[in-house]
């Protein structure tokens, strides 16, 4: 049993997190309620109820509120470095410097955004060789980030899209993606992905439910670090999917967050998106930079779609400014820039990828010393999961009651189905971490 | 390479008209004449016609670059808190009672086209209790081209109600509460708070106390759209008048804010949405369900912009020094406007031009018919919508008497 396992009290951390992660309250009745004039009106707002707390952003608000030091949050899927703290790359901060001194305006980008952005973003995500690209065959919007983009594209597809409009997504996939769907006017279907009793890929599920789906229907695919199970296709299982997806004339929906976070390397990274497009699918796909340059809360993402020809290209993009323009009109320009800078200046972009890189491999590192005390502290479980797992999250396999356990008893804090974001564990925290789970699993 | 042909597209996607502002711009853009003058421009421009970034904003530019404490991190869904509770005080008022009793949810937006399309979905998803039928919004007619594609977008019914005289080029406030009268009870009334754009044309305060009477007795619900607090009057307290107005009447309300003009930060999106309601119980299941609809949609909004406002409503220095921008701005417009008004007095033109003076912000409502824009862009390279309306903005000391010779020139030949 290990000695130093610091175990916090119950009570404090406990009525905080019913507080904050309890369902939501039964909807307050009718009633009438004092208006300042003294007259009693009724609120238009009477029948509104309390909405839950966010799966995965009311894990950071409780975070917050616990009192304990050497609390844990593996909560959000944001880069921390060794001393939890979070990352502001070196490229990002001087192209951001750069561009200050510059003393730009702030006027207005076009409803489609900072056109040297989407430009060098669409190159990255295909590779500036890409025939798409170079038969101008490629339409992208600045997005706000990657929630923006998958909204943009399934609004699109809601209207457009001349088949069943129906999206299939992996079982698990992130909290959010259903949400954004359904919102956008699409209904949400799902395929089999992960195998709890493997720790990976079901592939012959996954294959099984592409088949049966009806022809047509609309896939969505990870790109890359599956998110929360960190299980990625092989290659060789990506050309199993790209062959049921032809097969079935599926149209596929890429969401693509972490591009260069998940190998360490952005051509490995964007291997399925580029091989889908070379096998003659036209997808649609999500890119965010929130994570890869660090840009979280500047929102900066962007949304393409593979078509036809350039002038199906000037068909596409004109309605893709329809949806637009009601809801929000065009994108902010700060993040935009920032990107932009790093992506067009050589010495900048040479020097993101080696930061970029180095982020990956501390989360490798990560997974391996956490295995490696899981295992020294003599748990007969298999954590191997935790190092062939890929990007910035792991499956760990806990279950909800010991997802809460680590929560009241350690103050270590995940999503209830059981991921971490292992950029939250650091070279000082591990070993309690271990110590943690291993209590709470053996 | 791809070796196998392109396989037909799965879509068959219209063409969508462009914008007409666009039209306009570009037609601009692409005239040669060294004359031509751009009247149709939407954002504030300094005299010499260039884009002018605020010098408090250059200021905290420069100083967020250097700050080392800052980071690209999440915001919270609803926003930066620094940023909704001053901007909320801003506009409602700082000893304003929704605020002091936690009756103000605010969620930071995309600026105000992401305030209004945030604040029209939950409408749309939560219909006032006091409508018994589909949701309706009445908006102005005219109004900004945008707000009826907002609320279509997410399903509610859009009606109009009269608003321009075109006789009188001023409001027409009998029509105007007519339609108030007629309407359904929980229809949602859009309202500029200042500065009406396209007309330029605002209610007085005796107006407003009308237009206010009606809505309580009809259980009428205001949603204010206020994109230009401090840049109309000069003053952010008169240009939020109506808005205080309505909630001292104990109105439930909602408020769309945009920093856009105010503080010249347009695409940093800098925006707030303020949702007034009964009870701070109340405000916060509203807060909640705000969050659920900005959380499928954006996540968490864009941090920049933001920070920049909320360090200048938070730091009495510097929000004196962007009273003093903002004076800067509207008092141009100002000056613009009389000078427009004393050229063509001078000229003798045909026509009574009082407007343009009593009209007030960016826009002004020439009443120029859509055949004398026409003339005036062709014979006189001066772009404007062909609904008559000028961006002030766009007029300076160099180019006035030519716009104003123009103006006179094509209102006696029409």
């Amino acid at each position: 049993m290990p000695s130093v396992l610091v175990r916090r009290s119950a009570c404090a951390v406990a009525s905080c997190a019913a507080r904050t992660l309890s369902a939501p309250r039964a909807a307050t009745p009718l009633r009438p309620v004092y208006a300042i004039s003294g007259l009693r009106t009724i609120s238009a707002w009477s029948k509104v109820t309390l909405g839950p707390p966010d799966a995965i952003l009311g894990i950071t608000e409780a975070y917050k509120a616990d009192e304990f030091e050497e609390k844990i949050n593996l909560g959000v899927g944001a880069y921390r470095d060794d001393n939890g703290k979070p990352y502001v790359l070196p490229t990002v901060k001087e192209a951001e410097l750069r561009l200050v001194s510059q003393l730009l305006d702030k006027e207005y980008a076009g409803i489609t955004g900072v056109a040297a952005f989407t430009k060098l973003a669409a190159r990255l995500a295909y590779s500036p060789s890409s025939p798409v690209l170079q038969e101008d065959r490629v339409v992208v919007t600045q997005s706000i980030s990657g929630t923006g983009a998958l909204r943009i594209g399934g609004e699109f597809l809601a209207r457009w899209y001349p088949y069943n409009k129906t999206i299939y997504v992996p079982t698990p996939t992130w909290a959010n993606h259903g949400a954004v769907f359904r919102d956008s006017g699409l209904e949400v279907k799902s395929y089999r992905y992960y195998d709890k009793a493997t720790i990976s890929l079901d592939i012959d599920g996954m294959i099984q439910d592409l088949e049966a789906a009806p022809e047509n229907s609309i896939i969505l695919l990870h790109a890359c670090a599956h998110n929360p199970t960190g299980v990625d296709p092989t290659p060789e299982q990506w050309r199993q999917i790209s062959d049921v997806v032809k097969k079935r004339d599926h149209f596929v929906f890429f969401d693509m967050a972490y591009q260069g976070f998940a190998s360490g390397d952005f051509d490995r990274d964007a291997y399925a998106l580029r091989y889908f497009v070379e096998q003659g699918h036209q997808p649609v796909l999500a890119q965010s930079f929130a994570k890869n340059m660090g840009l979280y809360g500047e929102r900066v993402g962007a949304f393409s779609m593979v078509v036809d020809s350039a002038e199906e290209k000037k068909r596409v993009d004109s309605q893709l400014k329809i949806i637009v323009r009601p809801l929000y009109s065009n994108p902010p320009i700060h993040g935009a820039r920032i990107a932009a800078e790093v992506l067009s200046d050589e010495g900048l972009y040479k020097q993101w990828l080696v930061e970029v890189k180095d982020m990956a491999d501390r989360i490798i590192k990560m997974r391996h010393l956490l295995k490696q005390h899981l295992e020294e502290l003599g748990s007969t479980r298999d954590w191997s999961h935790i190092t062939s797992q890929i990007g910035m999250f792991c499956y760990t396999g806990l279950t909800p009651e010991q997802v809460d356990t680590l929560r009241t008893e350690y103050s270590v804090y995940m999503t209830r189905d059981g991921r971490i974001s292992v950029a939250g564990i650091t070279s000082k925290n591990v070993k309690r971490l271990a110590e943690s789970i291993y209590a709470v699993t053996e | 390479m791809s070796s196998s042909a392109v396989e037909p597209s799965v879509f068959n996607v219209a063409v969508a008209p462009p914008d007409a502002l666009f039209g306009v711009l570009a037609a601009y853009k692409a005239d040669p004449s060294p004359q031509k003058v751009d009247v149709s421009v939407g954002a504030y421009r300094d005299n010499s016609g260039k884009p002018w970034v605020l010098p408090v904003v250059k200021k905290v530019d420069a100083v967020l670059k250097d700050d080392p404490t800052l980071d690209h991190e999440y915001l919270p869904i609803t926003g930066l808190p620094d940023f909704t509770s001053s901007s909320a005080k801003l506009v409602l008022g700082s000893n304003a009672d929704a605020i002091k009793n936690d009756r103000v949810a605010s969620v930071q937006t995309i600026s105000g086209t992401g305030a209004n399309h945030l604040g029209a979905l939950f409408l749309s998803r939560h219909p006032p209790t006091t409508s018994s039928g589909p949701t309706t919004v009445y908006i102005s007619s005219p109004t900004w081209p945008n707000h009826k594609q907002i609320f279509a977008n997410v399903g509610i019914a859009v009606k109009e109600y009269p608003y321009f005289d075109p006789k009188t080029l001023g409001l027409d406030i009998n029509g105007f509460l007519a339609a108030l009268e007629s309407a359904e009870s929980g229809s949602i009334i859009l309202l500029h708070a200042c500065a009406h754009n396209p007309t330029g044309v605002d209610p007085t305060e005796d107006q407003w106390k009308q237009i206010a009477e009606v809505i309580v007795r009809k259980k009428l619900f205001p949603f204010f759209d206020c994109a230009y607090q401090g840049f109309a009057s000069g003053d952010l307290d008169r240009d939020a008048w109506a808005i205080r107005y309505f909630l001292s009447k104990g109105l439930e309300l909602l408020v769309c804010q945009s920093f856009a003009k105010n503080f010249g930060l347009y695409g940093e999106r800098a925006g707030a949405l303020h949702v007034v309601s009964a009870t701070k119980e109340i405000s916060t299941a509203v807060k909640s369900q705000l969050a659920v609809l900005q959380r499928s949609e954006i996540s968490n909004p864009p941090a920049y912009g933001a920070r920049i406002v909320a360090k200048v409503l938070n730091d009495p220095t510097l929000f004196n020094e962007w009273t003093g921008d903002l004076k800067t701005m509207s008092g141009r417009i100002k000056e613009m406007r009389k000078a427009l008004y004393d050229k063509l007095v001078e000229l003798g033109t045909p026509g009574t031009w009082n407007h343009i003076v009593d009209q007030i912000g960016m826009f002004s409502f020439t009443g120029l018919t859509p055949s004398q824009v026409a003339k005036i862009t062709k014979e006189y390279h001066v772009y404007l919508t062909s609904n008559g309306r000028i961006s002030m903005a766009g007029l300076n000391t160099n180019n006035i008497d030519y716009f104003a010779q123009a103006v006179d020139s094509v209102v006696r030949t029409a």
